[in-house]
């Protein structure tokens, strides 16, 4: 379980992130969703400490992340996985040793375990014959399908997701989410996932934020989200069921 | 106030690399890499300027040197002396500078952009330790074995232009050249070598480090690695000649 606790974050002058307090819940999708600029992405950065809040508190299992040093930062890091909206993808280094690479700086596997691992990985994200491409060669969803092997190649208890559908034709997209919420529930890990993908959010949501304006203006379930009775967020919601009528 | 501010965070991004590798033997590897893509990958290019820089400074000295009062073999005095001294730390370094620190700020630079580093710092490894010390530590390594390439390389050249030219014998410029070695030459070049590697590497890798925005940002950083360096080289050329001459 991960909590926020009032959490400020500011550019400058710019408040990007005021007072935000939210919890995320291990075996759910946890769900951040806000039109662009809200301050979705800066609550990820926030969370995963690329970025310092400027106050409160984030914390993993009762470990405040924020007023951690170094090295107990690393310690935390390490039980993280995260795929990126770009997937990151080492592109020097072929599918296989991506994949390989969390597992080669963090654990004692001999060569033959690792590559066992790695091919497990392929496997679980549904891939064959691609050990030895680079990511260049790779369809955007071959991309994430990698990006979340590597994600997932050291056991991690928190898997972040940013924007895990963006690039993706529907159908990718659908296969995508599917495959993060079967190893949420088979991994029975605390995923967050940061999305403006509203489908994602009504297939998946077991626990939704929805950040506006830099607050945290609304908290719910999938069941629940139509008839929150939030103005914000019924906007926020007719404006997707426009584009996708 | 921008020049201390970059100043200052050169400084603190110099003392982040020092840190403990996450795992030595993959440190060893990548150095390795490193000084064969540095280290190899310039021979040729080095070849070249030397071979030319020493024939053209034969013509030239010889040029200059009309009175019959003067001994044929100070022309091998003097190109021995300069290739040591100055042109081939000095010119290798600046041409190096252009290839080398290019490459490792649009290298470092598309990994920023791309979210790479960020993905490195996500795992828990201490992204400049991993990808900027090999690459500093490999360039002072082989970057005075190329500037020793370059000193026997120069001399040939020289050597070569005297006799194909009919300036002098092969034998009356060495022993101009050797009439006037001295050990603390050699030593005074490695000196300027290991110096001007950590500049080429270590200010490339700054460049790429702090890049923010995409293509044209890594341009830019790339551009500002060679300015950078190359200007860094000639204002520590005159501070170590005037320190150790």
């Amino acid at each position: 379980m991960i909590e926020v606790k009032n959490v400020y974050k500011s550019f400058g002058d710019k408040k990007v992130l005021d007072d935000v307090s939210a919890t995320f819940y291990k075996g759910k999708s946890n769900f951040i969703i806000g039109s662009s600029g809200s301050g979705k992405s800066v609550l990820m950065k926030c969370m995963v400490g690329l970025e310092q809040v400027t106050d409160g508190s984030i914390l993993y299992e009762n470990r405040d992340f924020t007023h951690l040093d170094y090295n107990a930062k690393k310690e935390i890091r390490k039980e993280i996985g995260m795929l990126f909206q770009g997937t990151a993808l080492f592109d020097s280094l072929t599918v296989e040793q991506n994949i390989e690479f969390p597992i080669k700086m963090f654990s004692k596997m001999t060569s033959a375990e690792r590559l066992e691992r790695v091919n497990f990985c392929l496997q679980r994200v549904n891939l064959s014959n691609v050990n030895h491409l680079f990511p260049s060669a790779l369809s955007g969803g071959m991309k994430k399908r990698v990006g979340i092997a590597r994600a997932i190649a050291l056991n991690p208890q928190y898997l972040f997701c940013d924007e895990p559908n963006s690039g993706l034709d529907p159908l990718t997209s659908r296969v995508i989410d599917e495959l993060i919420r079967e190893i949420t529930i088979e991994f029975n890990i605390t995923t967050i996932i940061n999305t403006h993908d509203m489908k994602s959010v009504f297939d998946m949501g077991d626990n939704i934020i929805f950040i506006w304006q830099g607050k945290k203006w609304w908290q719910g379930t999938r069941k629940d989200i139509r008839s929150s009775g939030n103005k914000e967020l019924y906007d926020f919601m007719k404006a997707y069921d426009i584009e996708n009528m | 106030m921008s020049f201390f501010y970059h100043f200052g965070r050169y400084i603190l991004f110099i003392r982040g690399l020092f840190s403990k590798p996450e795992k030595f033997w993959v440190f060893k590897e990548r150095m390795f890499q490193e000084m064969q893509s540095i280290g190899v990958g310039s021979i040729g290019i080095v070849t070249i300027i030397s071979v030319f820089v020493g024939a053209v400074t034969t013509v030239q000295t010889a040029y200059q040197l009309v009175s019959g009062l003067v001994a044929k073999s100070i022309i091998g005095t003097i190109v021995s002396d300069s290739t040591m001294l100055e042109l081939a730390p000095t010119i290798t370094c600046l041409v190096l500078a252009g290839k080398i620190g290019s490459s490792i700020a649009s290298e470092i630079g598309t990994m920023r952009v791309t979210e790479q580093i960020d993905a490195l710092e996500i795992m828990g490894i201490n992204s400049a330790n991993y990808l900027v010390l090999p690459k500093i530590l490999a360039g002072m390594i082989v970057i005075p074995m190329l500037i020793i390439i370059a000193i026997f390389l120069g001399i040939s050249g020289g050597i070569i232009a005297g006799k194909m030219a009919g300036i002098l014998p092969v034998e009356e410029f060495m022993k101009g050249a050797r009439g006037s070695f001295k050990g603390f030459t050699v030593f005074f070049s490695c000196t300027k070598a290991v110096t001007f590697a950590f500049i080429i590497t270590s200010v490339s890798a700054f460049q790429g480090f702090y890049t923010y925005g995409g293509a044209l940002e890594v341009g830019q950083s790339s551009t500002k690695a060679v300015v950078y360096s190359a200007v860094l080289i000639l204002f520590s050329d005159y501070i170590l000649a005037q320190l150790l001459l």
